[in-house]
Formats: structure tokens, C-alpha cells, sequence
């Protein structure tokens, strides 16, 4: 009992309608790099929310002990100064300061009334070269990549005296070289005694850098298990915790004729210059559903983004819509050829927080509601109810704020007011991120009953499995580039890793990553 | 399905109390703050009067708030308003006094040139993406400086008889109750007709007392204060100036697509580019409606001042912010209404209206008007919380 130096036992958090944790127990030795995998949903940021003290004490039940004395945080602080720093997804840095000012931000290093600038820079540099991290820390940190930003936030973590570090998905964002930096750092500190939870969807870098493994599965554990007893296929059937084919509720289905077809479409960014699709060539048909997989950054947001007209910017090549050569230069465009995009962040990009459910249904066709070209409230409201009854959305009014619905009601708002389009060509990017399993399946069924009635979909996805298992067809993208088809029955996650992975140039394919 | 139905019509009534205690505080706030200043004037507050020359006073920046509401719920600010209001009522009275035009082009010409100087604050905001706040800062000074050189810092008057009758008359009472039940009539009518709708749509419906209830509320206030004010000369012009464009401006909010998709920009420029609204013509669409509105505030500025000064609607634009804010709009954009920008600005000056009868001194009016604009945000912010 003794080396463990965290133990979470029976945690249970609820919250309205939902138990996001159900008597979780998860316990980290000392020193280990220990994995947290689950699918989205299953709770594992959760936890860690209820480990760093965002959920205080008295919001969850259970006890949680480090270094076998009880503790119970009231808040981030409390947690910090014993020791647990948590890493986020979001990073919480500044971007207009300095990477020595970020590092110490909050616990500046002092000379009586004012900052000691040149200590803090010493020290920050001493820091840097500890972790062989070659930047000056005199720079901004807006001017550094991703990957080195993510390091900037362990580092400042470990100023913090920090001795349980907790990853959420530190290389969703990573370059192949930042990953290697990045897992050199995390041996590196374990040699040094620092206790490192790391949460990842990425199972090659698991099984690559992880002592011991605890799988959680809607709100559960179900294991915890040392790393030279498990396989990549185990992890995912714990996961899951079901043979995929049923999770995913795949009909085949009637496929008709083209109705996009896109020759060499090239794209360059109007602000940055930047290449952001390079020579793309597919088609899609009626009732097909084409999955798009590749790793972060790999080009398939931008491509199907900007095939939408939504960056500025010039293009060149072929887009067919039905037979007709189309020049798509903004949504309302594309809109008009049958062209529908649900954008991967909903928050963001999906829905007008603040306005009622029925308003934002009805927002990229409002014309539909809007005979003697006024809008008709009832006419919408009524159209609304149509659109989302079909939807199974479950709220007891359309007048209410869409804010104030769960992640999965959203999506679904999102998806009414692409369907109240009526697209040819539905594009769902990240469709079902952030969504509870329940939710999730409503919406392959969704999916699934639309490519029935000949609308043309496309998935793009970074969960492998939902790729595999939604798709007629699979597309693989890598550095803004397609690198690969795959049809239903030849696709596995090993070939699509290994066209993720594959570069132009080099005729080699390489290997996947972690494998 | 039918058990969902069922529900919808049990839920339906609770929420629309709920929605309506958070529209009515402001009413209640309105009626607590009469009720507080006639305490202390003897009545003399709501004396037929008193009342008119409140809905006169109101008038200029209830017109500057409409367009404000429009400006802020897109999501951005104009503190150009003020002097863009002087500038027009300059204009116009040079053109009138100096060169004789008439009555009529000249209110044509101030409107106009509104208009255009608000399209050229727009086109920097919205097609150089220059912030709101500092374009119109610009624009603050610069029309403000126009102002100074083409009336050469002088004070330009008198005008005609037929530009004062803008902010200076009264309507004929039988006018002023004909409209008054033309309007009740109207709200009777549309709210017969949506029933009808609903009804036939198979949507929610309201029991009828609370509908028809709402609109015979409406429709005494109506009725009592037109009856108020036909003690005194009847219907002040400016008012239903003020009732026109606010009527205008709440059907353009409601009906069209130009309204729906501003309050979408507002909330969510993003989502709303992606759904197709092309963000940059309506952000210019609504600094232009701005600034035509800011041309009429002008007229009808310098016809109640029978004057164009280099000071005129100096600070307006505060006032018409603040009136937008205590009516609920958000800075943050996406929120706000436009009845709830006139009853803010008709509050402001019950404030400044009531504090001067009780000869309070004018100190007191900034120090108390600034006191309601934080209290009022933090109820607004405080009963977010409690839906959330």
C-alpha cells in the first residue's frame, strides 16, 4: 500500500440526468507513467477534474489519499500545492508574454517589492536546459510551436514542485518530432521520481511510453493492468467493452450515381499563404458515406472547409456537383449547390449560444421560413418542431437557449440546421466529439438513416474505430494531401495509419507510428 | 410522441412566467422609479405636464437608442452618435439659415448625410475590420470638428417655423386618441391572428386570458397615458416620432432576415459566416441604419433647441449606451431590444426629469444615473445566473 502515491477510491460525481463517474477506484504508484484510456465520454477527464480539485470536495463522493493521507481540495490551488498539476488540452498560457514569464507566472520570483527579472530569466533558462528544451526564454510564446508550448506548460508545472503530472492529451496537437521531444521528457522525469498520468486516445504512444494502464468505460473501471500484459486490440476491446460492429449500427445501402467530384484541388490560404490542401482528388456518391481519417493537422478540416468557401483564400482545380463545375467562394454558395458543413467545434463554429433552439435551426436556410419575404415565427417554430422530432432531441420547449442543452442535443441543433438545407452533400466533421455513448449512437442512426434516403456523407474523424465502423469508404489525408482510399472490407487501423502517416516524396510507406 | 406533446402544453405556461418576470423588471423598475419621484414632488412628477415634457426630453435619445440596439446586439459600439446628431442638425440649420433651403430637403439632406458618414464608419469596421470602438472614437472627433468648421463656432438661428413644429407640437386630441386606438386595435388584432396560427399549426398556445389579458393591460396604458397627455397639448410630435421608428425598428428586429441575422453575428460571428450570412454588408447595413438615425436625432435636436450649436449632442452617445444597457442589451453582443433601449431611455430621463423637479443638484443626476447603469447590469447579470 505504501508506494502508491494516489489513491482515488469509490468516486462517484453526478451531474444533472447523467453519473459521469460510478464508483471509479484508480491508483498510481510512485514514479510510473501510468495510462488513463477510455473513450470520450467514459470519464476520465472527469476524474482528473475531481484529482486537480475543479470539482471541489463535497461535489463528488468517494476519498482520495496521496501518499496515504486524506485529502480533499476545495479548489486548483489547494490541489497544486499538493503537488497534482494538471496539463490541459487548451493551453493556459499567455501568448503576448514571455516563455520565462509564463513559466513563473503567479509564482514570480522575488526582490523584496519587485520581480527579480534577471533571476526569473536564470532560473527559467535552468529549467529549459533541465528538460533539454533548446529556447530562449526571452522569446513570446506566441511566436512557438504548438508542440513547444505544450512543453512550456510541464515545465511550469514542474516549478510548481508538481510530482503528480497530469497529461490530458498532450500530443493532439504534436508534430512527430515535438512527440519525440516530448516522450524523452516524460522518461526523463521519471527517472527523476515524478509521477505522470497520462491521458491519450493515441494507443501506440500508451503502449510506447506507459507502465501500467486503467481503462475506464462509461463512468466505470475496468481495469488496471501492467503494460507487458496488454496489446493495442486489448485496450480497445476494454474500451469499448463491445465488438465494434455492434457499437456502430452500419447498414449497407443502396449507392446511386457521382454527385461530387473533386480533380486536383489545390488551396491556399488568402492571409497566411499557406498551402492548405494539396492536389486532393475524390468523389462521393448518393448514400455514401465516405470516411476521412489522418492525423491532427493533416489537412481534412481545411480541405472540406475551404471547399465549403469558409477561409478566405484561392483555389484551383475541379469541383463537380451533380454534373456541374461549381465555384464555391463562401458558404452561402455552397449552401445553394447542396453543399452542407457541420464544423468540428460546435461551440464555436455550430451554434449562436444565447439564441433560442428554433432561431438556430432555422439559420442557414431562414428564407425557407420567410414567405412575403418576412420571417413567419410559427411557420419556424413549426418547422423546427419537424426537424428536431426527427432528431430525437430532448428538450420540453424550442424557445429554450441552446446553451442550456448537453453536448449530444447540440450536435443534433447543429445537425437539424444543416438538414433544414436539404443537402446533397452532408459533411460532418468530428461529429460525435465530446458527446456521451448514448448520443453518440443516435447519431450514426442519424447518419445512417440519411445516406438511406441518397444523401451523400461525409465523416471526418480522428477516432479510428468510428471511421472504420460508420464507413462505406475510407479516405486518408496526410500533410494536406490524400494518400490513400480504402474500401469497407480492406480497411483496418493499420493501413489507415500507415497512408496517415506515408509522405509525399518519400515512395516508402512508413510505419506507423508507436507500433 | 403524443405523451411529449402533452408535456410541451404542461410546461409551456411556466415558462413563459419565468421568461416574463426578467421583461418586466424592467416595467417594474420604471413604475417603482414614478412612484418614488411623484412621492416627492407632491404628484407633480406624473402631472399631465411633467409628462410631456418627459416624452419630449426622451425623444432625441430614444431614436439614437433604437440604432445603438442594432449596433450593439451585432456586437460592436458607436460613440459617434453625439456628434454625428450635431453635425446633421448643423448641417441642416446652415443650409437653412445661411442658404434658405426649405424645411423638407434640408431634414432629406441631414438624414442623407447620416447615412453616409455612418456607411463610411461601417466600411472601416466592417470591410478593414478596424474595431468599432476606435473608428467611431475617430468619428466622435472628426464629426465634431466638421461641426466647428462649417459653423465656424458660431450658434446658428433661428429657423423656420416649420423645422421648430418638429420637436415643438402637439397632435390635435382627436388625432392623438384615434392613433392611440388604432394601436390598440392593431395589438388585438395581431395577437388574435398568431393564435389563429398557432392554433392551426398545432403549436403551444397560451391560455387566452394571459394573451388577450397582456394586450388589455397594454392597451389601458395606452389609452391613460394618451388620455394624461390630452390634458396637457395632447401627443407631443417628438413621442410618436419615437413610436413610429421603434414600431419600424422592432417589426425590421422580428421580421426580416437583415434582423435575425444581426442578433446571429452578434452572438456568434463564426457560426453565423458559416451558415451562409455574409457578415461584412450587414455590419455596414447596420452602422448606415445608425447614422441615419443619428441625422433624424439631429432635427430633431436643433428643432427643440430652435438652434444648432458647436456642443449639441455632446455626450449623447453615453446616454443612448447606457439606455440600450439598461434595457437589457449585452456588450458582448447577440442580446438586446429595442423596446428595452426606449424604456432604458425613458428611465434616464425620469431620472434626470424627476431629480431636477426635486431641484436636486445636477452633480447628483451623474453620480445617481451612473449608480443605476452598474446596478441595472449586475440584475441583468445576476438573473443569468439563476436560469443558467
Amino acid at each position: 500500500m505504501g508506494n502508491y502515491v494516489l489513491e482515488m477510491k469509490e468516486i462517484t460525481k453526478a451531474f444533472p440526468g447523467v453519473k459521469a463517474l460510478d464508483r471509479v477506484s484508480f491508483s498510481v504508484k510512485k514514479g510510473e507513467i501510468h495510462a488513463l484510456c477510455g473513450e470520450n465520454g467514459a470519464g476520465k477527464s472527469t476524474l482528473m477534474k475531481v484529482l486537480s480539485g475543479v470539482y471541489p470536495t463535497g461535489s463528488y463522493h468517494g476519498d482520495i489519499f496521496i501518499n496515504s493521507k486524506p485529502v480533499a481540495f476545495r479548489d486548483i490551488k489547494e490541489s497544486q500545492d499538493a503537488g497534482v498539476a494538471i496539463i490541459y488540452q487548451e493551453l493556459a498560457l499567455v501568448p503576448e508574454m514571455t516563455v520565462a514569464e509564463n513559466i513563473f507566472l503567479s509564482h514570480e520570483r522575488m526582490k523584496k517589492p519587485v520581480i527579480d527579472w534577471h533571476g526569473l530569466y536564470a532560473e527559467a533558462q535552468y529549467w529549459l536546459e533541465q528538460i533539454g528544451l533548446k529556447v530562449d526564454p526571452q522569446m513570446r510564446v506566441s511566436d512557438l510551436t504548438v508542440g513547444k508550448q505544450q512543453l512550456i506548460e510541464i515545465v511550469k508545472a514542474l516549478t510548481k514542485k508538481a510530482d503528480i503530472l497530469i497529461l490530458d492529451e498532450p500530443t493532439a496537437a504534436l508534430t512527430e518530432s515535438d512527440v519525440d521531444v516530448l516522450m524523452h521528457l516524460l522518461r526523463a522525469l521519471k527517472s527523476k521520481g515524478v509521477t505522470c498520468i497520462y491521458i491519450s486516445h493515441k494507443l501506440g504512444e500508451v503502449l510506447a511510453i506507459a507502465d501500467t494502464v486503467t481503462v475506464l468505460r462509461d463512468g466505470k473501471t475496468v481495469s488496471t493492468d501492467p503494460i507487458d500484459v496488454l496489446t493495442e486490440d486489448k485496450i480497445v476491446s476494454k474500451m469499448v467493452g463491445r465488438a465494434l460492429t455492434e457499437f456502430f449500427p452500419y447498414q449497407a445501402h443502396q449507392i446511386g450515381e457521382d454527385v461530387l467530384m473533386v480533380q486536383d484541388y489545390q488551396f491556399k490560404h488568402g492571409l497566411t499563404g499557406e498551402m492548405l490542401v494539396k492536389h486532393a482528388s475524390f468523389n462521393l456518391r448518393e448514400g455514401e458515406i465516405l470516411g476521412v481519417a489522418g492525423l491532427m493537422g493533416a489537412g481534412r478540416t481545411e480541405l472540406f472547409t475551404s471547399l465549403f468557401g469558409g477561409y478566405p483564400g484561392t483555389s484551383s482545380g475541379q469541383v463537380v456537383i451533380s454534373g456541374e463545375t461549381v465555384n464555391i467562394r463562401k458558404p452561402s454558395d455552397a449552401i445553394a449547390k447542396g453543399l452542407a458543413y457541420v464544423s468540428e467545434d460546435r461551440k464555436k463554429y455550430g451554434l449562436v449560444m444565447g439564441m433560442e433552439i428554433s432561431k438556430n435551426s432555422t439559420l442557414a436556410a431562414l428564407k425557407k421560413v420567410m414567405p412575403n419575404r418576412l420571417i413567419d415565427r410559427t411557420l419556424e417554430v413549426k418547422k423546427a418542431e419537424e426537424l428536431t422530432e426527427k432528431m430525437r432531441l430532448k428538450t420540453h420547449s424550442l424557445e429554450v437557449d441552446v446553451s442550456q442543452l448537453s453536448g449530444g442535443n447540440q450536435q443534433k441543433v447543429v445537425l437539424s440546421k444543416w438538414l433544414f438545407t436539404d443537402p446533397k452533400i452532408l459533411v460532418l466533421d468530428e461529429p460525435t466529439r465530446g458527446i456521451d455513448v448514448g448520443a453518440k449512437y443516435e447519431i450514426y442512426k442519424i447518419i445512417n438513416e440519411l445516406a438511406a434516403q441518397g444523401v451523400a456523407v461525409v465523416i471526418v474523424s480522428s477516432e479510428l474505430p468510428e471511421v472504420l465502423g460508420m464507413s462505406d469508404r475510407i479516405m486518408v489525408m496526410s500533410e494536406g494531401e490524400v494518400t490513400g482510399h480504402l474500401s469497407r472490407a480492406e480497411a483496418t487501423q493499420e493501413k489507415i495509419m500507415t497512408y496517415a502517416t506515408l509522405r509525399r516524396g518519400k515512395n516508402e510507406a512508413v510505419k506507423a507510428s508507436g507500433r | 410522441m403524443k405523451q411529449l406533446k402533452h408535456q410541451d402544453v404542461e410546461q409551456k405556461p411556466k415558462m413563459d412566467i419565468s421568461l416574463n418576470i426578467q421583461a418586466y423588471t424592467l416595467i417594474i423598475a420604471l413604475i417603482a422609479i414614478a412612484l418614488i419621484f411623484s412621492l416627492f414632488t407632491g404628484g407633480e412628477f406624473l402631472s399631465p405636464r411633467n409628462l410631456s415634457n418627459l416624452f419630449n426630453q426622451m425623444a432625441v435619445i430614444s431614436v439614437l437608442s433604437i440604432g445603438m440596439t442594432l449596433i450593439i446586439v451585432t456586437g460592436h459600439i458607436d460613440l459617434s452618435v453625439g456628434s454625428l446628431a450635431g453635425l446633421a442638425g448643423g448641417i441642416a440649420a446652415i443650409l437653412q439659415v445661411w442658404y434658405g433651403w426649405g424645411t423638407v430637403s434640408v431634414i432629406a439632406v441631414a438624414i442623407i448625410a447620416g447615412a453616409l458618414l455612418g456607411l463610411w464608419q461601417g466600411w472601416w469596421v466592417a470591410y478593414r475590420a478596424v474595431p468599432a470602438f476606435i473608428v467611431t472614437l475617430g468619428g466622435q472627433l472628426i464629426f465634431r470638428g466638421i461641426l466647428i468648421g462649417i459653423s465656424q463656432g458660431r450658434t446658428i438661428a433661428p429657423l423656420e417655423p416649420s423645422f421648430r413644429f418638429i420637436s415643438n407640437s402637439y397632435l390635435p386630441y382627436s388625432l392623438g386618441y384615434l392613433l392611440a386606438i388604432v394601436m390598440v386595435a392593431l395589438f388585438f388584432f395581431l395577437t388574435w391572428k398568431d393564435r389563429i396560427k398557432r392554433n392551426k399549426l398545432a403549436l403551444q398556445l397560451a391560455s387566452p386570458l394571459v394573451d388577450y389579458g397582456k394586450v388589455m393591460i397594454y392597451g389601458a396604458g395606452i389609452l391613460l397615458i394618451t388620455f394624461m397627455l390630452s390634458l396637457y397639448y395632447g401627443v407631443p410630435l417628438p413621442m410618436l416620432i419615437v413610436v413610429f421608428f421603434g414600431s419600424l425598428f422592432i417589426f425590421v428586429s422580428n421580421k426580416t432576415a437583415f434582423g435575425r441575422y444581426i442578433y446571429a453575428i452578434g452572438g456568434n460571428e463564426e457560426a453565423a459566416a458559416l451558415s451562409g450570412i455574409n457578415i461584412k454588408r450587414h455590419t455596414l447595413y447596420v452602422f448606415v441604419l445608425m447614422g441615419a438615425l443619428a441625422g433624424l436625432a439631429g432635427i430633431m435636436l436643433t428643432s427643440r433647441l430652435n438652434a444648432a450649436t458647436v456642443s449639441a449632442g455632446d455626450m449623447y452617445e453615453l446616454d443612448a449606451i447606457a439606455a440600450c444597457v439598461i434595457g437589457g442589451a449585452s456588450l458582448t453582443g447577440g442580446k438586446g431590444k429595442i423596446v428595452g433601449a426606449i424604456i432604458g431611455a425613458l428611465i434616464m430621463a425620469s431620472i434626470d426629469n424627476g431629480m431636477s423637479m426635486m431641484n436636486i443638484q445636477t452633480f447628483w443626476q451623474y453620480i445617481v444615473k451612473g449608480l443605476i447603469l452598474i446596478v441595472a447590469v449586475w440584475v441583468d447579470i445576476s438573473n443569468k445566473k439563476q436560469t443558467a
